[in-house]
């Protein structure tokens, strides 16, 4: 489509552009308040300009927050992984382990999804693909068992990372949050020497409730970041703008398929490009 | 509640007009903001929203606020009629087979609750006195048959698989001849998770459907899926002619736009929800349930 003017019709198309990738009404309207405030303030008057306007908008949320990249040059680290019902926690954790592996670190993982079924093969297949240890229980055992048993045995074996699986749980069922509060204090207490990451897996497909996830799981076990899933869907994942926005834990990682090497950095420009794409 | 009901906003809304006997155009529209709002929060498609919006406001202008009723009160009871039409009146059923067996097949993109909701049915229906069979056609995703199989083995219904080296259009070809054979009068195929497009996954779904011709295709969607809803749907749909959908996590809080964006898009029904990851939790879907939902009333 192409406009002749700067006018209401050019922004109720843009903003109908950021709603379709789930950024949600609130921050997609505050993006294009800002964008017509620069417009005002710097004499714009070029429509090809704007769409320009709207990205930078939206790569100040996400480049907004610091320490964006994961960082593992600090021995021994330690990841959590959480999130709701099949957004693809385990999938992600065999991606990760197998890439940090890789770059030639020791690492372990930790089978802590004792509840779904054949959560623990799966993970032990992954564990398989990427020729790293696992630790596991068996189905039924207590997910803070496992994570302890995980502590004590990198400490053992001088791992550099211990990556740990956890089960899905909606964040609106109070005992498993709590449940995954147990987990998380364990770590802090059985091992307060390591690096600690907590990551949020959130599937791009999601809509406006990953902001309910994101702080809920936030107060639950301190999320210092989220990896988006399934990007290589049509799906956008706009949804983290929201969820940057509003508390403000950046994004880090992004999955890309089902395949053991499915796994990037996230690039705030890559991303805010695609959503303009297609 | 995350978001403040709609039902007090828009009653602040229109009591701030003092709009007397007739709603008029003005009075409709701002409260068209209102309930667009609501709507695109609990993640209903823009575009769906739109059409929506636009049927809601062409009814509502000129009407009378009669007796008891406010305008706000008014206008809820336009913008919940037209969604439980929207929404469908009443419950779908299971399309059972003339000649037993009724084959289910389960289709979705990845981690929807396929594999779940496969026993869940396999669960309700046993209850009820079928002789249900699960097939394992996910040779794909890790451990995938072997959680079919745990699955089974806690509601005590047989699985049927061969493995992850067969290709799934074969396996559930065997897998019917073998319920066939051995009394099951309800087979249910559990498919792996794929996106809606990938061409090659897509048309393993066409050619197991030609093969087995199932009863029933059930679309297994997460409601706390976004805008994409509508394409995924409208892609599985165009491909293998669903005859449901089964909402699941709504155990959850979300708000669950999604299924107003399916149904409007595509006209299927919503057959079933998930209210859990335990095996009995899955129920027969209301539709007038969802419309307050979903506007967050
Ligand atoms: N297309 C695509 N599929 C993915 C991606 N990541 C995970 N999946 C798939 O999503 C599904 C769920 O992934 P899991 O890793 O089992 O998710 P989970 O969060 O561990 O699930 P629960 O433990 O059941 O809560 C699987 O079919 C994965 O193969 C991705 O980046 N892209
Ligand atoms: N809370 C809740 N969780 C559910 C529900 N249905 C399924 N789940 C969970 O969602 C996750 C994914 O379910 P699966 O049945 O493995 O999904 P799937 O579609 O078979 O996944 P793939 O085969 O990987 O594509 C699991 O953790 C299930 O326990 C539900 O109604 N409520
Ligand atoms: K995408
Ligand atoms: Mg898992
Ligand atoms: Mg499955």
């Amino acid at each position: 489509k192409s406009y002749r003017k700067i006018d209401e019709e050019l922004f109720e198309d843009l903003e109908e552009v950021l709603i379709m990738a789930d950024i949600g009404v609130d921050t997609s309207l505050k993006i294009i308040e800002n964008v017509k405030d620069k417009v005002r303030e710097r004499k714009i008057t070029e429509v090809d300009d704007i769409k320009g306007l709207i990205k930078e908008e939206m790569k100040s949320i996400l480049k907004g927050g610091e320490n964006s990249k994961l960082d593992f040059s600090k021995s021994p680290s330690i990841v959590l992984v959480v999130g709701v019902n099949g957004a693809g926690k385990t999938t992600t954790i065999g991606k990760l382990s197998s890439r940090l592996k890789n770059e030639g670190k020791k690492v372990l993982i930790a089978a802590g999804d004792t509840f779904r079924a054949a959560a623990i093969e799966q993970l032990q297949e992954w564990s398989n693909r990427s020729g790293v240890d696992i630790i596991a229980h068996s189905e039924g055992a207590d997910p803070a068992a496992v994570i302890f048993d995980g502590i004590q045995s990198a400490k053992a074996k001088g791992i550099d990372v211990l990556i740990c699986d956890t089960a899905g749980r909606l964040h609106n069922k109070v005992n498993l949050m709590n449940e995954l509060n147990k987990i998380f204090r364990i770590v802090e207490r059985e091992f307060p020497e390591a690096k600690k990451e907590v990551l949020l897996v959130v599937d791009a497909t999601t809509g406006q409730n990953a902001v309910q996830q994101a702080k809920v799981f936030k107060e639950a076990c301190d999320i210092t970041g989220i990896v988006l899933t399934k990007l290589d869907g049509t799906a956008k994942g706009g949804v983290v703008l929201a969820v940057q926005s509003e508390i403000n834990v950046p994004v880090k990682l992004v999955g890309v398929g089902e395949k053991l090497e499915d796994l990037q950095d996230f690039d705030p420009d890559e991303f805010v490009d695609a959503i303009f794409e297609g | 509640m995350v978001f403040e009901g709609l039902a007090s906003k828009l009653q602040d809304t229109l009591d701030k007009l003092k709009s007397k006997g007739r709603l008029t155009e003005k009075d409709v529209d701002t409260a068209m903001r209102e309930v667009k709002m609501a709507l695109l929060e609990a993640d209903v498609n823009f575009r769906v929203v739109k059409d929506f919006i636009k049927k809601v406001k062409e009814r509502a202008i000129g009407q009378d606020v009669m007796g008891s009723l406010t305008p706000a009160q008014q206008v809820i009871k336009i913008v919940n009629e037209e969604l439980t039409e929207l929404m469908g009146k009443e419950e779908s059923k299971i399309n059972f087979a003339s000649s037993p067996p009724t084959v289910i097949m389960m289709c979705g993109l990845q981690g929807a609750g396929k594999t779940t909701t496969s026993g869940k049915l396999g669960g309700l229906f046993k209850k009820k006195g079928k002789r249900p069979l699960l097939v394992a056609c996910d040779v794909y995703r890790p451990a995938a048959i072997k959680q079919l199989e745990v699955v089974g083995e806690k509601l005590d219904i047989p699985v049927f698989s061969m493995g992850d080296k067969v290709d799934p259009v074969n396996i559930a070809k065997a897998g019917v001849e073998h319920g066939k054979k051995n009394g099951n009068d309800l087979i249910i195929i559990d498919t792996a998770g794929r996106l809606h497009i990938d061409d090659e996954l897509m048309d393993e779904l066409g050619n197991i459907k030609s093969e087995v011709q199932p009863q029933e295709i059930l679309l297994v969607v997460d409601s706390m899926t976004g805008q994409d809803a509508v394409s995924v749907a409208e892609t599985f749909d165009e491909k293998l002619d669903v005859n449901g959908v089964v909402l699941t996590k709504l155990d959850g809080d979300a708000r669950g736009g999604a299924a107003l964006s399916i149904k409007a898009v595509t006209g299927k029904p919503i057959k079933f929800i998930g209210m859990g990851e335990k095996l009995d939790q899955l129920e027969v879907f209301y539709p007038e349930r969802m419309s307050s939902r979903i506007l967050g009333m």
